[in-house]
């Protein structure tokens, strides 16, 4: 079954608007793509239109939850931390303030819109900002969840959701715990890691690689900030080799964060998919995956070269 | 006509006012750094209104959800700010003498995490009137009826965002807003004409959905005449464009250009305390 987590997004604001009143939403002329326009119909007087101007749209996010709510404050990804990158870091990490930044379109789903909308830096912009939270959900499930998560937590986060139907990988009700990585598949010659809506294709791979006689253990991160450290580094040390897979450049996202975290503590050999410091460009989905090895034989690639060097050391 | 101040009231805050000013010259000489006396100086007789008279607020219990809410928009203004904080009891006066120390609760900029009664970190330019009108929404959603106040200096409307914010405030018609524009003329490169012309402000503010007030920023009767008369409008929000002077208390540094961020030597220092040694 395929759904978008941006549509698990709106339906999740629908339950927080009958579960919390104290919850309201903020879109930037983007509420029909973003989903947010379920609640802005249910709930018009805790919806605030904001126009195209994203720095406006954080920086009342920021009043409203100094005023006491929990602003949802929606738009595509690239506008969210971009466009608006100084009021989230001025007006909502740097103050500490509940505001919850949830992006669509993000990485490569806004594929036929070309490099000016597909952001692949945004996960390493929200990191590196003190106070903030980064949440990757891999499916409408884990989407759902979070939102609901997200409402819960205290304190400022970032949710990256994508515009495309992406299957359902999780049961419903599944647990999920900010912070907590998901393990997916246990073995021994390699560690997956994977970020969001990649866990697809890295379960395929993981399948394809198993019919070669290699046992891949697979992790889904969800949350890549704070990073489930104790579940990365003993999987490392299991394994013996990490390859991190990301709808995201290579730069500054869970290629970087994975690295940080090994070579600070137990180094392993690392391998990594993603994207290689480039801008996006217009296609299908399945042309700019294919073009960036953000597929299924991408990764087993990624895997058997990683396993190769590895060997070759030894 | 403004309700019920008295020549005795009136006294109060000119003693207020001179209080303020001491403690901002007292404090940035103090921090031994350059700093912003200007920006601080021109908005004090704005910030004794707000805080000893029209603002409803209590010193000791910072988080009281009924209070009137203030947004120093322009951030480097924070020794104003902080000396009506602790003028009015938010924290001891002698605090002010920590600024930007190392440690401090007072930092260059105002943050609402290290400082009572601080509602908004601010210093990046042009966002303080975004936060006020999420506070102002976040009011009206609870029907708490309080107001939400915001100081915006004039360079400051150089950026984007105050526009977009501007536009806002109108569209969602917020009437529990007052922003205050610090018309001091000034900002770092000199003239705010020759650096991106603003004028004519009040048309534009008008034009963008607003009540618009002007006033003479130093004369305290007529400020708090503004305060009253916004307070009335309805289904709007309100601007009043106040005309200041920069370096308002120091002749030195009064209407300079090149001195938006400096410092005293001590004789200047000593002179300006001089000048206000009668509060």
């Amino acid at each position: 079954m395929l759904k978008s987590t941006r549509d698990a997004y709106g339906e999740a604001l629908l339950r927080l608007g009958e579960l919390e009143p104290q919850v309201v939403v903020l879109d930037a002329d983007l509420s029909s793509s973003t989903r947010s326009s379920r609640f802005a119909a249910r709930f018009p007087e805790r919806y605030f239109e904001m126009g195209i101007a994203e720095q406006n749209l954080y920086g009342v996010a920021a009043g409203l939850a100094a005023g006491g709510k929990i602003p949802f404050a929606s738009t595509f990804a690239v506008f969210a931390t971009e466009r608006a990158f100084n009021q989230i870091r001025q007006s909502i990490a740097y103050p500490k303030l509940n505001v919850k930044i949830v992006s669509s379109h993000s990485g490569f789903t806004a594929s036929g819109d070309g490099g000016s909308h597909q952001t692949l830096i945004d996960v390493g912009l929200m990191r590196c900002l003190p106070n903030m939270t980064v949440v990757v959900p891999a499916d409408a499930v884990q989407a759902g969840e979070a939102v609901l998560a997200a409402a819960r937590y205290q304190g400022p986060l970032y949710l990256r959701l994508g515009k495309s139907e992406v299957p359902i990988l999780f049961e419903p009700g599944s647990p999920f715990r900010i912070g907590e990585a998901v393990p997916m598949r246990s073995g021994r010659d390699v560690t997956i890691l994977v970020l969001g809506t990649m866990l697809g294709p890295a379960l395929a791979a993981a399948e394809e690689l198993a019919e070669r006689g290699i046992s891949a253990e697979l992790i889904s991160i969800h949350t890549i900030k704070p990073l489930d450290r104790e579940a990365i580094l003993a999987s490392a040390r299991r394994t013996g080799a990490v390859v991190t897979v990301e709808e995201h450049s290579l730069i500054g996202g869970l290629a970087s964060a994975v690295a940080e975290l090994l070579a600070a503590h137990d180094p392993v050999p690392m391998g990594f998919v993603g994207v290689n410091d480039v801008f996006g460009e217009s296609g299908s989905e399945a042309d700019l995956y294919r073009a960036h090895g953000l597929t299924a034989q991408g990764i087993s690639e990624k895997v058997l070269e990683l396993l190769n060097r590895k060997r070759g050391e030894n | 006509m403004i309700r019920d101040v008295n020549p005795a009231e009136l006294s109060e805050l000119q003693r207020r006012a001179c209080a303020l000013r001491r403690h901002i010259i007292r404090m940035i000489h103090a921090s031994g750094t350059a700093g912003h006396y200007g920006g601080s100086l021109s908005c004090v007789e704005i910030l004794a209104c707000l805080f000893f008279r029209h603002m409803k607020h209590r010193p000791g219990d910072p988080g009281w959800a009924g209070r009137d809410r203030f947004v120093l928009s322009k951030g480097h203004a924070a020794p104003a700010l902080y000396a009506a904080l602790a003028e009015a009891g938010y924290f001891p006066v002698e605090e002010l003498l920590r600024f930007k120390r190392f440690g401090s609760m007072l930092q260059g900029h105002p943050d609402r995490l290290l400082t009572p009664g601080v509602e908004m970190s601010t210093g990046s330019l042009g966002q303080g009137l975004s936060a006020a009108l999420g506070m102002a929404l976040a009011a009206r959603l609870d029907g708490r009826g309080s107001r939400v106040y915001v100081l915006l200096g004039d360079g400051e409307l150089d950026e984007g965002s105050v526009w977009e914010a501007a536009m806002a405030a109108a569209h969602h018609r917020v009437d529990n807003l007052t922003a205050f524009l610090d018309r001091n003329l000034l900002q770092v490169s000199g003239p705010t004409e020759a650096s991106m012309r603003l004028e004519p402000l009040a048309d534009k503010w008008r034009a963008f959905g607003w009540e618009v007030l002007e006033v003479d920023g130093h004369d305290l009767e007529a400020v708090l005449e503004a305060l009253e008369r916004a307070g009335r409008i309805k289904d709007r929000p309100s601007m009043i464009i106040a005309r200041t002077v920069k370096g308002k208390g120091i002749p030195a540094l009064e209407g300079k250009t090149g001195v938006h961020s400096c410092t005293l030597t001590e004789e200047q220092f000593s002179e300006a305390m001089g000048r206000l040694a009668q509060c």
